[in-house]
């Protein structure tokens, strides 16, 4: 059993993941999702098999990225990126207390 | 029966539209009728817009009326994966997250398509956040594969493939990770693209893992995908990896009975495994290769060794960015919010209830992968095997100028059948994976059925940039074949019309 396994048996470290993640999950949900990252992972570590030693990663398989000047560019009138808040007000958008 | 306006491919429907034999709004109606029609068995649209469609044809015909300047795809009905931002009009991504979130602008992608004259007809059920080979990941409803209303259409753009084999849209558009284009293109017997990595700009759509995703376009033949290609391709300011070389046109307009004489044809033995590729799909893929031989191509044996780790390799990277791009959805500006009293649980509430379990699984596994101690051992092993993969293509593409192997190792499996297994799951892409990581395009097209009647489909990969050469042996193939106009029997349609046949 690999490592990566093991460490998703326990329902902690699985916890500790979603809240990284910023997901409310329920203990059941927990169990399940803990189960199945294991046996993807178990899967994943195939991978070890392969010698990589001196091989550069792939950052993205395009062409060079393209730089534009930083210039401010208006997309959208303010009222338009408040029409899909779920809770806004005096032209922003509005959270629970923070501090 | 006779030809009804809903049998005429997207070509076929451009040409009798430019020749005035057709008017759009007549046109726009009969699918809207069809898609009332249809649809509540199929269901295939999240979004239809009946109003939208019938105004934009209108219009359409008012400016042929008048000789007003017209685009390329005036009056042809298409319908979009409800990926892609419509202004006005309601974009989910099929999430609960996204239930009622209405953009104020549109992909650069549907502005080409709304410049070019496509009326659009409303927008299609897919996998949530494009994550998912069934389209069964999706929050709001079942698409059936109108081959076999028991099985899956494929995914993640399974809304487009069954719209498009259903005659529920001329043409559409759909977006491909790891296969989401190729595989439901296979599964319904149609055609789709994934073009090459910065060919078609993504401003706009909604992103699952930026450095594989891919806009392409979905079509009944090969010349109705070349048709759409042509419009939406080409460099786009607003996304920097946009590419600026030449697009290939004309390629809709292809002759009839192309040859491939001095065309060298890859095929790659890790395709065809001995176990897990249904007898029927390696017998019609073989013999499409045949056809590609007789058409006078050289067929080349190739290995891509590294092809066995692609799904691996692609499980790391996705989700590593998955997790990443969706931290966007967080109940703050825009989507679903859950009550909460403060704000870590305002973003933890708000996520648990709007993401479905696939997408949670996946932001779990790419939130590990790149979490601390264990970044090297994932991400980094797997950005390297990403580069193996793609030298064994540069490698292959020495000796051969296209790559045939079957789109995917099975066709239409049943509804529910790998819901409870994500890894069985994730082996529906096996085949079409690789050509991600390498940034390479590719193309699906139907080559035949299988006993039970289902389409399997014909994956081409090319080039870098080489798009041209996948439409040239797609054409070829196409025409000394007639899997591309079969329609499902209970569909009762009059048969599919190409404007190919007085050619032929």
């Amino acid at each position: 059993m690999s490592s990566a396994r093991a460490l998703f048996e326990d329902k902690a470290t699985v916890r500790k993941i979603a809240i990284l993640a910023r997901l409310e999950l329920d203990d059941p949900t927990l169990e399940l999702l803990g189960r199945q990252l294991g046996d993807i992972l178990g899967y994943v570590d195939q991978l070890n098999a392969v010698d990589t030693s001196g091989v550069e990663p792939t950052v993205f398989a395009g062409e060079t990225t393209r730089f534009r000047p930083d210039d401010l560019r208006i997309r959208l009138a303010p009222g338009a990126s408040l029409d899909n808040a779920p809770d806004h007000s005096s032209g922003a958008f509005r959270v629970p207390k923070v501090i | 029966m006779s030809n009804a306006l809903t049998d005429y491919s997207l070509c076929a429907l451009r040409d009798a539209l430019d020749r005035r034999e057709v008017l759009a709004v007549d046109v726009a109606q009969a699918y809207l009728d069809r898609v009332s029609a249809h649809d509540p068995v199929i269901r295939a649209y999240l979004t239809v817009d009946a109003e939208g469609a019938l105004q934009r044809a209108s219009e359409i015909d008012s400016n042929r009326a008048a000789g007003g300047p017209l685009g390329p795809l005036a009056g042809v009905p298409i319908a979009l994966k409800d990926i892609f931002l419509t202004k006005g009009l309601r974009t989910t991504c099929a999430s609960r997250i996204l239930e009622h979130f209405v953009p104020p602008y549109d992909a650069t992608v549907v502005t080409r398509l709304r410049e070019a004259g496509a009326v659009i007809l409303g927008k299609l059920n897919m996998d949530e956040f494009a994550m998912g080979s069934s389209t069964e990941n999706s929050a709001f409803q079942q698409t059936k594969n109108p081959w076999d209303t028991t099985r899956t259409p494929g995914g993640s753009s399974g809304g487009s493939s069954a719209a498009l084999a259903a005659q529920l849209c001329a043409g559409t558009l759909g977006t491909d990770t790891g296969g989401s284009i190729r595989q439901p293109a296979a599964l319904c017997g149609v055609v789709g693209l994934k073009p090459t990595y910065g060919r078609v700009s993504r401003f706009g759509v909604i992103a699952f893992a930026s450095s594989l995703d891919q806009v392409g376009p979905m079509g009944w033949t090969v010349r109705d995908a070349a048709a759409l290609h042509e419009v939406i391709a080409g460099f786009d300011p607003q996304d920097s990896t946009s590419s600026d070389r030449p697009v290939p046109t004309g390629h809709s307009r292809t002759p009839v009975g192309g040859r491939l004489d001095g065309v060298r044809v890859g095929v790659p033995t890790e395709y065809f495994p001995e176990t897990g590729l249904t007898p029927d799909v390696r017998l019609k893929v073989t013999e499409a290769i045949g056809k590609l031989r007789a058409l006078g191509a050289e067929i080349v044996p190739v290995s891509l060794p590294h092809s066995p780790y692609a799904v691996a390799t692609y499980y790391v990277i996705a989700t590593a960015e998955a997790s990443s791009n969706l931290a966007r959805f967080d109940g703050v500006r825009y989507g679903h919010r859950a009550k909460a009293d403060d704000l870590l649980s305002l973003y933890l509430r708000s996520r648990g209830e709007g993401f479905g379990m696939e997408v949670k699984r996946r932001i779990m596994l790419g939130t590990f992968a790149l979490s601390a101690g264990y970044y090297d051992a994932y991400y980094g092993k797997a950005g390297q095997i990403q580069t193996l993969i793609r030298r064994d293509f540069e490698q292959a593409f020495e000796r051969c100028d296209v790559i045939a192997t079957p789109t995917s190792p099975s066709t239409a499996f049943r509804l529910g059948e790998r819901t409870e297994d994500p890894m069985q799951m994730y082996l529906a892409d096996i085949f079409t994976i690789s050509c991600n990581l390498a940034g390479l395009p590719g193309l699906s097209l139907p080559c035949g059925f299988d006993a039970d009647g289902l389409p399997i489909g014909l994956q081409l990969l090319g080039r870098a940039f080489d798009e041209s050469m996948l439409f040239r042996v797609g054409c070829a193939f196409e025409d000394s074949t007639d899997h591309h106009v079969r329609r499902p029997p209970s569909l009762q349609t009059g048969g599919v019309v190409t404007g190919q046949e007085a050619q032929s």
